[in-house]
């Protein structure tokens, strides 16, 4: 099976990946390998057959509503590339430079 | 003089329940031997000098969050990453009182057979420098069989923990899912991740296990075992029936010698006293390995969301918010997560969610009900771990598919959550074969008893000849 360049273009997009021309290249065709051995699960009749998502049988696991301590504010930004007072600063999300 | 070559994490404690020696002087020790052999095994990603504990010291993947200690799970994307929590596994070890020695190596997210796809180098088999130690935590099993580490902790997606302990001649255990917390793992797929032991014996391995296992509040998919860990001690296998699945026999890329080690090691369990028999499993070995390689990968891609240069790790530069994640993204992560985060967006996306993900769901359904049916007629189910001795370093580095097909014999267990042991069977070439037992759910009492068994009469020597003095 073989995947269009412009699929995986795509896909890198909805998976914020801004691949280099020549990663587009190489994935284009490892992906097609790829999808040609996982595919192999396309062969078997599964009607009637659920899913597992999950190994174990839990079912609606609760938790006590009770406060605990968590993070400070500094420990929880302490990791953060850029920060300003109590946020994470980033680039512009919304404005004129960004686009759709 | 502590020989930490040969020194087991059950002796160390005898040591130091007899005061012979204090945990401050065997962490001393398990440094020095890093600071002798480590430089051309390559085990450890960083040393952790002033560790505290009153005993026997550990080794943890880098996949678990360290209070304190930088924690990169072998990514140039969580460089610099100081995790200001303990997972709950490593607050456990040091609740126990154990000292870190330090964070080992592993393939890039848990991600590969073999350490290559760390972005720090690889970690190289101390049997043979120029082998693979397997992966993806061959750092982990490195340390322990280099006496670079008494025991550590790994984890276990499609046979992390097995497969470099086969590779590298010790003990490992992947653990049924759901007995040990995952609270604090850098998170590679959900479902399947499993942390475990790593040692020279079983009963260290039994014995570490006891120390995590337990409900974890702060992991919802945690459960109590149903009995208590107990550390074997029989050395004869009366009443234990273990199956060999058929297909094991016709199975493609089993080396003759892994094929004999493990045949060796089926009719000693014979005369040890288990009933063996033959058991089926055709879906598992014909449909376990695209089934994982579509489930892993979605989930990996959910997973890995998380690293978009905004709470941590490095960031790249760019105009819009967009742009710099972007750019984060394709500088941070090597080319084994970025193809499986590509595959995963793929079979997740409108148009393919159920010929890919959906399929692969109701495969694995099938996949556990094989392993039930078959654990009606045994206790366990045994057969080679990796189908391979270690092999050179840049073998299949260049071929995904070839590096996924290591993971053949591990994968089935996995996707039923089943508890899989590694234990050594002998030697091919020189270099290690890995036994692997499986067990039911919960069932690890039974795989430390029928491990423990062969182990005594099997006698292998943990120690790589080339280190033996």
């Amino acid at each position: 099976m073989s995947i269009e360049r412009e699929t995986v273009l795509h896909v890198a997009r909805l998976a914020r990946l801004a691949l280099r021309e020549d990663e587009l290249d190489r994935l284009t065709l490892e992906l097609g390998a790829i999808l040609d051995a996982v595919s192999k699960v396309a062969e078997l009749d599964l009607a009637g057959v659920p899913p597992t998502s999950h190994p174990l049988d839990l079912v609606n696991v609760w938790a006590a509503d009770e406060p605990h301590v968590s993070l400070s504010l500094d420990d929880a930004l302490a990791n953060a590339p850029a920060r300003e007072g109590p946020l994470v600063r980033v680039p512009p999300t919304v404005g004129p430079e960004v686009s759709a | 003089m502590i020989d930490t070559l040969r020194l087991t994490a059950e002796q160390a404690l005898g040591l130091l329940e007899r005061k012979e020696v204090s945990s401050a002087e065997l962490h001393r020790a398990y440094l020095d031997a890093a600071g002798e052999r480590d430089g051309e095994i390559h085990a450890y990603l960083r040393l952790v000098e002033n560790a505290e504990g009153t005993g026997v010291p550990i080794a943890l993947k880098d996949v678990i969050s360290t209070k304190g200690v930088e924690t990169t799970a072998g990514s140039k994307i969580l460089a610099g990453y100081v995790p200001v929590f303990d997972a709950t596994v490593a607050a456990r070890v040091r609740a126990a009182g154990m000292p870190v020695i330090g964070k080992t190596n592993t393939d890039e997210f848990a991600m590969g057979s073999s350490t290559e796809n760390s972005a720090y180098g690889p970690s190289h088999n101390p049997w043979d420098l120029t082998r693979v130690p397997g992966g993806s935590g061959g750092g982990t099993a490195a340390a322990v069989s280099a006496g670079l580490a008494p025991w550590g902790l790994g984890s276990d997606t499609g046979g992390s923990i097995k497969q470099p302990s086969a590779l590298c001649g010790n003990v490992g255990l992947r653990p049924t899912y759901g007995t040990v917390s995952r609270f604090g793992i850098v998170a590679f797929a959900s479902s399947l991740d499993q942390i475990g032991p790593v040692a020279k014996t079983v009963r260290d391995v039994a014995l570490l296990y006891s120390i995590i296992a337990g409900r974890d509040p702060n992991d919802s998919t945690t459960v109590d075992q149903p009995e208590p860990t107990r550390l074997p001690e029989h050395d004869r296998l009366d009443g234990v029936r273990i199956g060999v699945p058929k297909q094991v026999a016709g199975l493609q890329g089993i080396e003759p010698g892994v094929r004999a080690s493990f045949d060796a090691a089926v009719k000693l369990a014979g005369e040890l006293g288990a009933e063996v028999g033959e058991c089926d499993l055709p879906l598992s070995f014909e449909y376990g390995m695209p089934c994982y390689y579509l489930i892993a990968p979605a989930e990996a891609s959910s997973n890995l969301a998380r690293y978009d240069g905004v709470r941590y790790g490095p960031r790249a530069e760019g105009a819009t918010y967009r742009e710099m994640v972007e750019r984060t993204r394709d500088e941070g992560f090597g080319d084994e997560p970025k193809r499986r985060i590509m595959l995963g967006t793929y079979a997740l996306s409108a148009g393919y969610y159920d010929a890919y993900y959906g399929q692969a769901q109701r495969v694995r359904t099938l996949i556990v009900r094989e392993h039930a049916a078959a654990f009606e007629g045994f206790d366990v189910i045994a057969t080679p771990t990796s189908p391979t001795v270690a092999f050179p370093l840049g073998d299949k580095a260049a071929d995904p598919l070839a590096m996924y097909a290591c993971d053949l014999l591990t994968i089935p267990s996995c996707l039923a959550g089943l508890p899989g042991l590694n234990i050594p069977s002998g030697l091919s070439g020189g270099l290690p074969v890995g036994l692997q037992l499986i067990g039911r759910q919960f069932g690890e009492n039974t795989l430390f008893r029928t491990g423990h068994a062969l182990e005594q009469a099997i006698g292998f020597d943990t120690v790589p000849a080339r280190l033996r003095a």
